[in-house]
């Protein structure tokens, strides 16, 4: 086995609290999918209008995470930065905990969960959500791969990493063009179909997931023992930015682009001006989870709790982003006859409602938890731990 | 001839007969035409339906009421949740003012993007051009909700009773209009076809809705759709619906 990796030490009593918390959330993650399974979705605050309510933002926000959390791995097999090779088995460890976990919540708020088979056994390839079953599937696989050369012998010399770490790369970025494409491809709704989707998704996927890492590695690092030189901490901090950037880049695009169009002013109007608590959340994403993440990522010297400040507003940003993409762009009512007053029917013309119910949010709450359990328990067995910097002087 | 024989006879007469004086405009060679159950449905018909908002009048919803009605599709007071097959909706011109009614329902498209988006195939559409949900396979994800620019589409989101036998649901599977195709297979119109066009009692009798074979070009709604303009909902997605609207 390679020496620059350890298996989890438990010292710290904050750990058994950890467990014990994610234990209980994951738990009743759990009983709150049963009780909707079991009462049916009307309990929740979904609708016909809104079917894809708050554990679809838990979802995506959990695989877009998943596909970002490998940044470091890519970084050191694929980019050669060798200051980051400790931090590599962690890094593709957390993608597929976060990945399970985001898969989770999906499968659970199904309206019938226990046809899971059938969705492996029945392929409509010409569906999006199809091709994401086998990318996600299919990443699962190579990041246990990547995990397997990392401990393999010789593994590195011949080769083997990069070409896994590359194989990864490249397969997130579909993986995360296929998740952008789930709403990207939508051809009825306004708010949805736009190409910039694939590329917004990869980015808030780099920004998220880099985060979500920086966030779990100063979580362990404190149990553990510290293993973040102060030239990792710099770099993911650029990183960060450079990721946060691409981002509010991107989203700008989408909405000027959309802005540009007469038939899409009103869903613009919508989610920009006078939509709300999506008015609210886009611009608090834009701000609080974009601007000033960036202005606290760039200014100099970013120490490790200004670089988890950055981090947990990042990943509160990409939630409230996602939110807004997700449940905005159905509460906007279809344009199904321009330049018509529509009044009757089902709620015709009108924004549709929607209030997340508490067992959604435990549902979605409870993949977080399961997959961060998952980690630790992964941790405890598996050899991915960097090890403290002490141990590497001393090594 | 044998007694089921002559039994199933007397009841594709007597189909055939109220059909024609329930539907006006629907000729007995359509039926011919449908397929029974022991042979293949094929893409040498495709079914559709004209919808002339002129003679649809807004204070009603005979259509709505016998959808649910032959469907078994009960309110349970929570009509966010509630199935929606087809609903009525009113639409005011922002220019001119002109007030136009008209029901909305599944179009029926040749290019379904429900069909495209469902992972399963549980969506899929009928050679004869009826879009329809496998309940067997549904694995109730709401994709197709999303993709449908008709919003046409409902989730069940509660446990259900006593469903007719012809018209499967269930908790956590889509559904939505069928175009009644266990009538259609049966050589009967549908529902809200059938009430539009009867007269008296609680029935419309507004003659709206002309159901047909846009395939036969001798078909009562191929001709009006040859004579008079008529327009599909989103024409802009190129989704050639088999629903279609007069004087929208």
């Amino acid at each position: 086995m390679p020496a620059h990796f350890h298996q989890l030490k438990i010292t710290a009593p904050e750990y058994r609290a950890a467990l014990a918390v994610l234990l209980a959330l994951a738990a009743l993650g759990y009983a709150a999918a049963h009780y909707m399974d079991a009462g049916g979705h009307h309990i929740t605050g979904m609708n016909n209008r809104v079917v894809w309510g708050i554990p679809h933002v838990f979802a995506l926000a959990l695989i877009l995470a998943a596909s970002g959390a490998l940044n470091v791995a890519s970084l050191s097999s694929v980019f050669g930065l060798d200051e980051y090779q400790p931090l590599a088995g962690l890094s593709a460890l957390l993608a597929i905990v976060l990945l399970v976990g985001g898969l989770l919540v999906l499968v659970l708020d199904l309206g019938r969960p226990d046809r899971l088979i059938v969705a492996l056994t029945h392929y409509n390839f010409k569906s999006v959500f199809a091709w994401n079953i086998l990318l996600y599937t299919g990443f699962i696989a190579l990041a246990v791969g990547y995990l397997y050369v990392l401990v393999e012998p010789g593994a590195r010399r011949a080769g083997r990493v990069r070409a896994a770490g590359m194989l990864s790369l490249l397969w997130r970025l579909v993986l995360t063009s296929g998740s952008g494409a789930i709403f990207g491809f939508v051809v009825a709704r306004p708010m949805y179909h736009a190409a910039v989707m694939a590329p917004l998704f990869i980015a808030l996927s780099l920004a998220l997931g880099g985060a979500a890492f920086q966030l779990v590695a100063a979580a362990l690092a404190r149990w553990h023992g510290d293993y973040l030189d102060e030239s990792v901490l710099a770099r993911q901090a650029r990183l960060l930015a450079w990721f946060v950037a691409a981002v509010l880049l991107l989203t700008a695009i989408f909405h000027l682009t959309h802005g540009y169009a007469a038939e899409r002013r009103a869903v613009e109007r919508f989610i920009l001006m006078r939509g709300g608590v999506y008015t609210a959340l886009f611009w608090a994403q834009a701000g609080l989870g974009g601007a000033l993440p960036l202005a606290l990522l760039l200014a100099p010297a970013p120490g490790v709790r200004r670089l988890c400040a950055a981090a947990a507003l990042v990943v509160l940003g990409g939630f409230a982003h996602l939110y807004v993409i997700i449940i905005g762009g159905q509460a906007f009512p279809l344009p199904i006859f321009p330049g018509k007053t529509v009044t009757g029917g089902f709620y015709d013309g009108e924004v549709a409602a929607y209030a997340p119910s508490l067992p959604e949010f435990l549902l979605g709450l409870g993949g977080v938890a399961a997959a961060l359990l998952l980690l630790l328990a992964a941790l405890r067995v598996l050899p991915f731990m960097p090890p403290p910097r002490r141990a590497r002087q001393r090594g | 001839m044998t007694a089921p024989a002559n039994r199933k006879r007397r009841k594709l007469l007597a189909a055939a007969a109220s059909t024609v004086a329930a539907a006006p405009g629907l000729r007995l060679m359509e039926w011919a035409a449908a397929q029974s159950d022991a042979q293949p449905v094929t893409a040498a018909t495709r079914w559709g339906l004209l919808i002339d908002t002129d003679k649809c009048a807004v204070d009603c919803d005979a259509c709505v009421r016998a959808c649910n009605d032959e469907h078994g599709l009960t309110g349970t007071g929570r009509p966010e949740t509630d199935a929606q097959w087809i609903r009525k909706v009113t639409l005011t011109d922002e220019h001119s003012g002109r007030v136009t009614s008209l029901p909305v329902l599944c179009q029926h498209c040749e290019q379904p993007p429900c069909v495209d988006v469902c992972p399963t195939g549980a969506s899929f559409r009928r050679e004869d051009g009826v879009v329809l949900v496998d309940k067997h396979t549904c694995i109730g994800c709401r994709y197709c909700v999303i993709a449908c620019p008709y919003q046409a589409r409902s989730f069940v989101h509660e446990n259900l009773t006593a469903q007719k036998p012809y018209s499967p649901r269930g908790k956590g599977t889509v559904e939505g209009c069928t175009l009644c195709v266990h009538r259609i297979d049966e050589e009967r119109a549908p529902a809200c076809v059938e009430v539009c066009n009867s007269g008296g009692g609680d029935d419309c009798g507004n003659g709206a809705l002309l159901f047909g074979d846009l395939n036969d070009p001798q078909s009562a709604i191929a001709r009006r759709l040859k004579s008079a303009p008529s327009r599909q909902l989103r024409a802009d997605l190129d989704l050639n619906t088999g629903v279609r609207y007069e004087n929208l």
